[in-house]
């Protein structure tokens, strides 16, 4: 008697267990986003007030490049989530943009237009994301949220045509400054030009149309099937 | 005698593909498959994958209708593996590419470095050296592809030979680039580090061959048996008494003692993949002894002796 007593606590106390884990996780993501949210809040506040001031996006990068470095890294956090496959060239692309390209090339690539463009595109892309995911563990998600998907038809290629543009614009640079780039001879017996793999990186941005087909059709998927039940309510 | 029916279903759309009766209850799936490709020309045998489930393992072809768990009326799935090309001409292409490119390099052909450079050759004999082991190496491999190694499985899907020489051909150019390179610098420890890395590279390349002899002959001539390697009378086999895929360690050793040879950053992470991908091949191959022997010797590892 006692011990079938125990086992039904134990039992119990399983559950229990299971149940506290996946509530600490989802307030885990949910703390995560709201974070991310707001830097990206904050960080689109702060572009407007520089450009409603000085007139001019001149400088602007310069203003809010340590933040967007922290936060864009912080994103890596992400790959854990959901396809690493995905999220991790999304992430490893705008961690790339962010360092190696944007603020280690200063002067006049920082403010060139693209990169007002990518910026644009890269604010409101990762606010509505993140509304969207908070929306959706929080398994309440109003409809204009997921309409709001229907930004990334036109935001995902202006993002491709501002990043690519930055890196263009950046090739001169690189190549006169001779930057991350390594000559022969050395010990290692190795050598690598930096100029040429920009433009390999300008390449390996032709998968591109596929992955935005794709990206087409899952959305297609969700905003409808999402629909479907909500009628049946 | 019962004669069995064969009908075959296709695994994805159920759809009947082919209807054989009055097949021999000791017919194998290999005589099978060649009835079906009468009927299919386009799916010669070796492209057929045939199973008892639609998501089941595939049936080799040795399997004897009798001895499967089916009725006389047998009902078997077909998945089309694609095209097929065999493992000997994949190992063929993959390993002749290499040694043509990088003999392409250490003539110095043109187009590849700076013209008054054209036909030149280098000046320090260590150079020499690494173009004489790569070769050997390449040679090697090619004698052992149509001599000694024996096939278990006689294909793989086509797409491979894209796959593998891409790899290969690729890593062979970027190394033979930069060893045959006009401004290449010798290793720094000079003499010494060259000798030694010699010694290595040809001590491992023995030990890589006898392996490969030793597992020829567990296999009798157009056999697919399985059994335990052990060590034999060669002293290069003894470290089968350490690790269960010793082919892979030599191999490591050889790639190794050739990075310490050429002293080139280039070298030393091709090593590093190959050793990667030898790592993921060994592991499988150790799980797959011990799942097939209850006898497996425990002491064993994957390719690195206690470590790996």
């Amino acid at each position: 008697m006692a011990s079938s007593e125990e086992d039904g606590t134990a039992e119990e106390k399983e559950n229990n267990n299971k149940k506290r884990t996946k509530s600490a996780l989802i307030t885990a993501w949910l703390t995560f986003y709201n974070i991310a949210m707001t830097a990206w809040l904050v960080l689109t506040i702060t572009m407007m007030r520089f450009y409603i001031q000085k007139g001019t996006h001149k400088g602007l990068y310069r203003s809010i490049a340590r933040t967007l470095k922290f936060f864009q890294t912080f994103a890596l956090v992400e790959i854990v989530r959901t396809s690493v496959i995905v999220t991790g060239v999304q992430v490893c692309s705008r961690i790339y943009m962010v360092w190696f390209i944007t603020s280690s090339i200063r002067q006049k690539i920082q403010n060139e237009e693209s990169v007002i463009l990518f910026l644009v595109v890269w604010t409101v892309t990762e606010i509505t994301r993140y509304s969207y995911y908070t929306f959706n563990l929080l398994h309440h998600l109003p409809y204009f949220i997921k309409w709001a998907y229907n930004f990334f038809i036109v935001l995902y290629p202006l993002g491709v045509v501002g990043e690519l543009l930055t890196i263009y614009a950046a090739l001169p640079f690189v190549r006169r400054s001779g930057m991350y780039s390594m000559r022969l001879p050395n010990k290692y017996n190795v050598s690598f030009d930096y100029y040429y793999f920009l433009i390999i990186v300008m390449l390996s941005y032709i998968p591109f149309p596929q992955l935005y087909l794709h990206m087409l059709r899952q959305r297609r998927r969700v905003l409808h099937g999402e629909v479907i039940v909500e009628k049946d309510d | 005698m019962k004669h069995y029916e064969v009908e075959i279903l296709d695994a994805k759309t159920k759809d009947k593909l082919c209807f054989l009766d009055k097949v021999e209850p000791n017919a194998t799936i290999g005589e099978i498959k060649s009835m079906f490709h009468k009927s299919h020309p386009q799916w010669y045998p070796a492209r057929q994958s045939i199973r008892l489930d639609p998501k089941g393992k595939s049936l080799k072809d040795e399997d004897v209708l009798q001895h499967l768990p089916v009725g006389t009326t047998a009902t078997f799935y077909f998945r089309d593996l694609g095209a097929q090309i065999s493992w000997v001409t994949v190992f063929l292409t993959e390993y002749t590419g290499p040694l043509v490119i990088y003999l392409l390099f250490y003539f110095r052909v043109p187009f590849i470095y700076a013209p008054k450079y054209d036909f030149t050759t280098s000046k320090h004999w260590v150079v020499h050296l690494a173009c004489m082991c790569h070769s050997f190496h390449y040679v090697k491999r090619l004698l052992e592809t149509l001599f000694v190694h024996r096939f278990s499985h006689g294909t793989m899907p086509l797409r491979n030979i894209f796959k593998n020489c891409t790899y290969y051909w690729g890593f062979a150019a970027w190394m033979a680039y930069y060893i045959n390179h006009p401004l290449y610098t010798p290793p720094i420890y000079g003499e010494q580090q060259i000798r030694l890395a010699l010694i290595i590279f040809l001590f491992c390349q023995i030990g890589n061959f006898s392996i490969h002899i030793a597992l020829r002959n567990l296999r009798p001539p157009g056999s697919k048996t399985r059994k335990i390697p052990y060590p034999t009378k060669n002293p290069f086999t003894w470290i089968f008494l350490l690790v269960s895929c010793p082919n892979y360690t030599y191999e490591l050793g050889s790639w190794l003692g050739f990075t310490l040879m050429t002293q080139c950053l280039p070298v030393a992470f091709f090593t590093l993949v190959g050793f990667i991908q030898m790592t993921v091949w060994a592991k499988g191959k150790h799980r797959s002894y011990l799942k097939e022997f209850r006898d497996y010797p425990p002491l064993r590892s994957p390719i690195l002796p206690f470590v790996l």
